[in-house]
């Protein structure tokens, strides 16, 4: 309304209402995104224990970090959990798409059995899967009553393959979101390439791969993204699985940072943690966004 | 199954009719091997409920006799009273009930808030975008990937400040900015999916900013609210770090408290109260989720194939 009385207005109360209706976006995207990232990001130069100080140190915080076994443990843990649940999630999740895709019967049946996990919390996950895989009742138990006596399968207690025993319990907790994506993507596609594709002779793995595949390409984008935001937040499922253990075996970064600013009140270290995961994202994420929306603006 | 295998069929008469996939008898290879993986699939997924079930309505002895599959011999439903009214947390020993209601006062209004800020939030973004709103919506967008250790303690200071710290309201703040990347994201894309001479016919009879937003835009887009509704129910009961860092122990959300209760160092392991405790934390999202399956279905398609 402001924008049609004013006739000709000047830019600021051009599309006023939109503005108004965006301060919340503007606030969070300048004071608490941009801004906190900054103010982390400077006070990990200092050497802030209990309280925030400025005062610095210069890389004082990093050298220590670096030196520190827990942080590098973490570091190694979610490189080992992204890498792969990022690739078996997709994969996982795409299989399970086509399948359904297939015109079967009990379709919804078979869908809300997959997705239900999802809509479970990691705290929840967590705790069911740390008593599947209890060493004394769980999956070990029940193979060894089967009489496969020296059968051993007890990841939560074996500092070697701790961070497997909690890639278990992320995938069953998130496959099902990027079958859903996936899903979506599939049916997305028109039916007639389908028709041309079995009209040419194409076998359906080979029309899969080469046609359906690259014309998802914006769904897998966003699986990526929604997947990729999770992995770096991995944390309430280590804390309820294992707390970090057997010993160190399987800390994170987020872990980590949460101990030293709220634990260890060493808020120096927290922020230098932080802003190494966000270094970490920073790199990976920067050159997508910039592709994806830099080219996306450029069109309208 | 025979549906199913006419269903594959193209429809009579069509071109392609001649040419179309042979008819498949019913236990052809390609159905076993589809249904024969859809459910071994369907039984893992299922196991850790079943499970967990299983657990909660055997008694302690009968659980260290047996594994985690065996059915119960003798039903109890003992472990879900303790859980839910005497499971001790530190001093309090009131079971996971305070939690659950201090969950039920941080969801609500959070949920009411976040939506409403991002639903208007895309709708701008969408219709009426105004020079620059770009900018700040690539930084939100890009700021979803912030991982959240970074913006913690700055958020715990302007909470501080602003004297919420550790109440249920500062709580509900940062659930409405957190929501707000992947809300706004959702509800541009629908908006933007509206065709758009619903919208140029408004402004021709003259609709403003607000009149068309609550008489076109939000009668249209019930099921992406409803997503919408379904995402942040379930994503801030199961919140678990903001509720560990912005409330006190009074103050903790169920999520919070069933860890504590869980992985309490004290005491003897009492398995069928955790796992008792287990479900009725995950029940409020199961619910949500069973009663509404199809419709998220379906909003996470719109919200996605657009990309």
């Amino acid at each position: 309304m402001a924008t049609k009385a004013a006739g000709r207005p000047n830019q600021l109360f051009r599309n006023l209402n939109a503005k108004i209706a965006s301060i919340p976006m503007i606030f969070t995207a300048l004071v608490v995104f941009v801004g906190g990232t900054t103010w982390t990001i400077v006070y990990s130069f200092t050497n802030s224990k209990l309280l925030p100080r400025l005062r610095f140190v210069g890389l004082d915080q990093y050298e220590r970090l670096w030196s520190t076994p827990k942080w590098l443990v973490s570091i190694e843990n979610l490189l080992i959990y992204g890498i792969l649940s990022l690739v078996f999630s997709v994969i996982i999740g795409f299989i399970l798409a086509a399948l359904l895709d297939q015109k079967i019967r009990f379709e919804n049946t078979f869908r809300t059995i997959i997705l239900y996990p999802f809509a479970l919390s990691f705290i929840v996950t967590g705790l069911v899967w740390q008593w599947m895989l209890n060493p004394d009742f769980g999956v070990q138990q029940v193979v060894r009553n089967l009489g496969w006596e020296s059968f051993t399968f007890n990841p939560l207690y074996d500092q070697r393959i701790v961070i497997y025993g909690i890639l278990i319990a992320g995938l069953w907790q998130g496959t099902g979101l990027v079958m859903c994506l996936m899903l979506a993507g599939l049916r997305g596609i028109d039916e007639d390439i389908w028709k041309a594709a079995r009209i040419d002779g194409i076998p359906m793995w080979k029309t899969y791969l080469f046609i359906v595949i690259p014309m998802m390409r914006p769904v897998f984008i966003t699986t990526l993204v929604i997947i990729a935001s999770g992995i770096v937040r991995l944390y309430d499922l280590v804390v309820a699985q294992t707390s970090g253990g057997p010993g160190i075996a399987s800390e994170v970064p987020a872990k980590y940072v949460y101990d030293s600013m709220f634990l260890a009140q060493n808020l120096g270290q927290g922020f230098a943690a932080s802003t190494m995961m966000l270094l970490t994202v920073a790199i990976v994420v920067v050159p997508w966004a910039y592709l994806e929306f830099g080219g996306r603006a450029k069109r309208g | 199954m025979a549906e199913a295998v006419l269903a594959r069929q193209p429809k009579a008469g069509s071109r392609a009719e001649a040419r179309g996939a042979r008819p498949r008898p019913m236990l052809s290879r390609r159905n076993i091997v589809v249904y024969g993986t859809l459910f071994v699939v369907s039984v893992y997924y299922l196991l850790p409920l079943y499970v967990m079930v299983v657990t909660s309505l055997k008694g302690m002895p009968e659980i260290r006799m047996g594994n985690v599959f065996s059915p119960p011999l003798e039903i109890t439903f003992e472990p879900w009273v303790k859980a839910w009214a005497t499971a001790c947390t530190g001093l309090n020993c009131d079971g996971l009930s305070r939690g659950f209601w201090n969950s039920v006062r941080i969801t609500v209004p959070s949920v009411i808030i976040s939506i409403a800020i991002a639903s208007v939030n895309g709708y701008a973004l969408a219709n009426w975008r105004f020079k620059g709103a770009n900018i700040f919506f690539t930084i939100l967008i890009v700021g979803a990937f912030i991982p959240y250790q970074v913006m913690i303690y700055p958020i715990v200071i302007i909470l501080r400040e602003m004297g919420v710290y550790g109440t249920l309201t500062g709580l509900v703040i940062v659930h409405s900015i957190f929501g707000m990347p992947i809300l706004t994201l959702l509800f541009r894309n629908y908006f933007a999916s509206v065709p758009e001479e619903l919208f140029k016919a408004a402004r021709v009879d003259g609709a403003g900013f607000w009149a068309i937003y609550f008489k076109i835009m939000m009668p249209m887009s019930l099921p992406i609210f409803v997503v919408a509704i379904i995402l942040q129910v379930t994503g801030i009961w199961n919140d678990f770090l903001f509720g560990v860092v912005y409330t006190k122990p009074d103050t903790y959300p169920m999520t919070v408290q069933l860890n504590n209760i869980v992985n309490s160092v004290q005491g003897v392991k009492e398995y069928n109260v955790n796992m008792a405790a287990t479900i009725l934390t995950g029940l409020v999202p199961l619910v949500v989720y069973f009663v509404s399956g199809k419709l998220f279905v379906r909003g996470i398609a719109a919200g996605a194939v657009k990309g």
